[in-house]
């Protein structure tokens, strides 16, 4: 049955939902696709709502239309059939309002029993195209007038188009991108009255003017706006290279986030001495007391990095991996400082949890509350930094 | 798609090439009247295209851009409180009369338009996260109601609605689920091709060419913070064309760089690699 290409949708991932369905069956009760090419793109269109989900939909559409490589025309009879059943579909209003009150259940159950009232024309049931070869899909290279295949597809047919998977790169569970970051991101927000008196404080306004005896006295306040700074430091070269591309994802999304008050980012190599770098390449130093002496303790912080390093480089004196940074404090001092002066700091760690169990890593991890640098993690850090202390 | 006449209502428009696709999900946006939701990177045309089903419809554009501190209630109505205080201490207008403060929003005003209008609202992804779900009741109904004069507005016609969204955040489910939606893919060299011609009907075929060639050279180069795309190539050219340089020259350099790359860093990555590949025809190592 048809509504099978419902539940194959959903299995592979695309999150349709009944409203969505309903809105490509009157699509297809109005006529609107004369091949299987239009068919494609129309229920893409419908039923898939983010280019993320483009590669699901195609891994489902192969899987449900697969036989029918070649002629993707569909031809008369099966259009025929296509139509009959969804005109009947198409709901008054008083129906479609009976149809919100059902649950996803009763819903595909009323409609498996609408379609079922004309069983004739299909082929034994269970799938739309017919199994044991009498797949209804005709060779006959049927071309109603007015059908058009060209274009810019250039006269590839659906299947093909499916099979070539080519928003594969847009699929969202290979990694962490920009946009889950900002979202997630988006939770670190304090909203506080700051900034220039610009909205009209009715209440008091009311209140003033009544006490003047009727005469307009208007009061002003601030807006409300986020209050959030942020401070991300972040670790790069040597052991941190192959996190590269995830943590630049992570800066360009704070670093767009139009929402935090303000947000400085530093750079440093394994772990803090006595300078931090404003450029990956470390050539521009700043030194670590100055920014622990400007910047105020309600910045957010977060440190990126695998914390992972010689003991010697986080607990001796002169111990940085770099001969020339010789720093007087060991880093965990300089760690310790960093937590200290900040009252909300988290550490976000590349690596995998089951990872974790490394000298540095742990002892890096009592000083700061450390997270995995993934979708989870990240939320998990976010809700650290926005809690009252 | 079939020769429907309700359904092949947009056809596209002269100054602007539509994909196949693309148009078809414009149709059944139409057909279907719900709002389409377009997205593609920066520079792909997502606000050109409702210019262009303006023109090929013949209806009127009214645009709501959407800003970081966009409200959805902006959209249906201000109600001008202080401009009716300030009218009740100086007597100025009669204040009785709600109405005369009750200003539409863009929103308010494509749904009272007398006829069919197309209503652009762009870039929602820079409001609130919340902003798109205040909005679903009135899209879905098409109309809202005014608590303060008693007045309930309800589209003459249903607009047209194209809302475009440059993928910086998930929307809403519950918003998207009344959407139809179109991921607008960067053009091919063929499409880009036509696009260009569009722009500069009289340009070289071998200046274009090899334009092309340079601009998605330039594209494949990942670690750009922001790839140029159909905007600054269509700058670019015109810069070309204005400085008259030949095709030949455009082989061995890329000038006027600063019209396709327009990040700092971008820009800097773009001339060390110039540099090194110089260098490194003079035989001199540039960096490790």
């Amino acid at each position: 049955m048809f509504t099978d290409f419902f539940y194959t949708l959903k299995r592979r991932g695309v999150p349709v939902s009944m409203t969505e369905w309903m809105t490509l069956m009157e699509a297809l009760s109005r006529g609107f696709i004369a091949n299987l090419d239009d068919f494609y793109y129309l229920a893409r269109a419908i039923l898939v709502k983010s280019e993320a989900h483009y590669d699901y939909y195609d891994v489902a559409f192969q899987e449900y239309f697969k036989g029918v490589e070649a002629p993707a025309e569909i031809t008369g009879q099966i259009l025929d059939w296509l139509k009959d059943p969804i005109n009947r579909m198409t709901l008054g209003k008083e129906e479609r309002a009976l149809f919100d009150e059902m649950d996803l259940e009763e819903l595909m159950k009323e409609f498996e029993k609408r379609l079922a009232e004309q069983t004739e024309q299909h082929d034994g049931g269970g799938h739309w195209i017919g199994r044991g070869g009498t797949s209804p899909f005709g060779h006959s290279g049927y071309h109603p007038a007015g059908i058009r295949i060209g274009g810019e597809s250039g006269g590839r047919h659906a299947i093909q188009v499916a099979q070539e998977r080519k928003f594969k790169n847009y699929r969202s569970d290979l990694v962490l991108d920009v946009r889950q970051i900002k979202l997630a991101l988006r939770g670190l927000r304090q909203l506080s009255r700051i900034g220039l008196e610009d909205e009209l404080d009715l209440e008091r306004t009311i209140d003033a003017t009544a006490k003047n005896a009727g005469d307009i006295e208007m009061v002003w306040r601030r807006s409300r706006k986020n209050a959030v700074k942020v401070l991300l430091l972040m670790d790069v070269g040597g052991s941190m290279n192959p996190f590269a591309r995830l943590c630049s994802r992570l800066f360009s999304a704070a670093n767009s986030a139009s929402h935090f008050k303000d947000f400085e980012y530093f750079y440093f190599h394994n772990c803090i001495y006595d300078y931090l770098y404003t450029d990956v390449e470390r050539s521009e130093a700043v030194s670590t007391s100055y920014i622990l002496n400007t910047f105020e303790p309600d910045y957010k912080v977060f440190l990126v990095g695998d914390a992972r390093m010689a003991t010697s480089e986080l607990l001796s004196k002169y111990g940085a991996i770099y001969y020339y940074e010789q720093n007087e404090a060991p880093g965990l001092v300089r760690l310790k400082q960093v937590a200290e002066h900040f009252t909300h700091c988290v550490w976000l760690n590349p690596e995998e949890l089951h990872f974790w169990n490394h000298p540095t890593v742990l002892m890096v991890g009592k000083l700061f509350p450390m997270f995995e640098l993934t979708l989870e993690g990240l939320n998990q850090a976010v809700k650290k930094l926005i809690v009252k202390k | 798609m079939t020769g429907n006449s309700d359904f092949d209502q947009f056809k596209g428009s002269s100054d602007y090439i539509v994909s196949e696709n693309l148009k078809d999900a414009v149709n059944v946006s139409i057909a279907l009247k719900r709002p389409l939701l377009v997205r593609g990177e920066p520079g792909t045309g997502k606000t050109l295209l409702a210019h262009s089903i303006t023109a090929g419809l013949g209806k009127r554009l009214i645009i709501w851009n959407i800003k970081s501190t966009t409200k959805a209630q902006e959209g249906l109505y201000v109600y001008d409180t202080v401009q009716r205080l300030n009218d009740s201490r100086f007597g100025d207008r009669d204040v009785s009369d709600i109405k005369q403060y009750i200003k539409p929003g863009k929103l308010g005003e494509a749904f009272s338009s007398p006829e069919r209008v197309v209503l652009l609202i762009d870039e929602i992804d820079k409001a609130d996260l919340e902003f798109p779900n205040d909005l679903l009741n009135e899209l879905d109904e098409m109309s809202f109601y005014i608590p303060e004069t008693g007045e309930t507005i309800t589209a003459v016609y249903r607009p047209v609605m194209i809302i475009t969204s440059n993928a910086e955040k998930e929307l809403p489910d519950a918003f998207l689920r009344r959407c139809v939606f179109h991921f607008i893919e960067f053009p091919d060299t063929e499409m880009m091709e036509k696009i260009i011609r569009v722009h500069f009907p009289d340009i070289q075929q071998n200046l274009l060419r090899q334009a092309l060639k340079t601009f998605y050279t330039l594209r494949e180069i990942d670690d750009f913070r922001k790839k140029p795309s159909t905007a600054e190539l269509i700058d670019w050219i015109s810069a070309l064309i204005a400085s008259g340089i030949s095709h030949e020259q455009i082989t061995k350099e890329v000038p006027f760089v600063g019209t396709l790359l327009k990040k700092e860093t971008d820009y800097s990555y773009f001339m060390n690699a110039v540099l090194n590949k110089r260098m490194n025809a003079y035989g001199i190592k540039w960096r490790d």
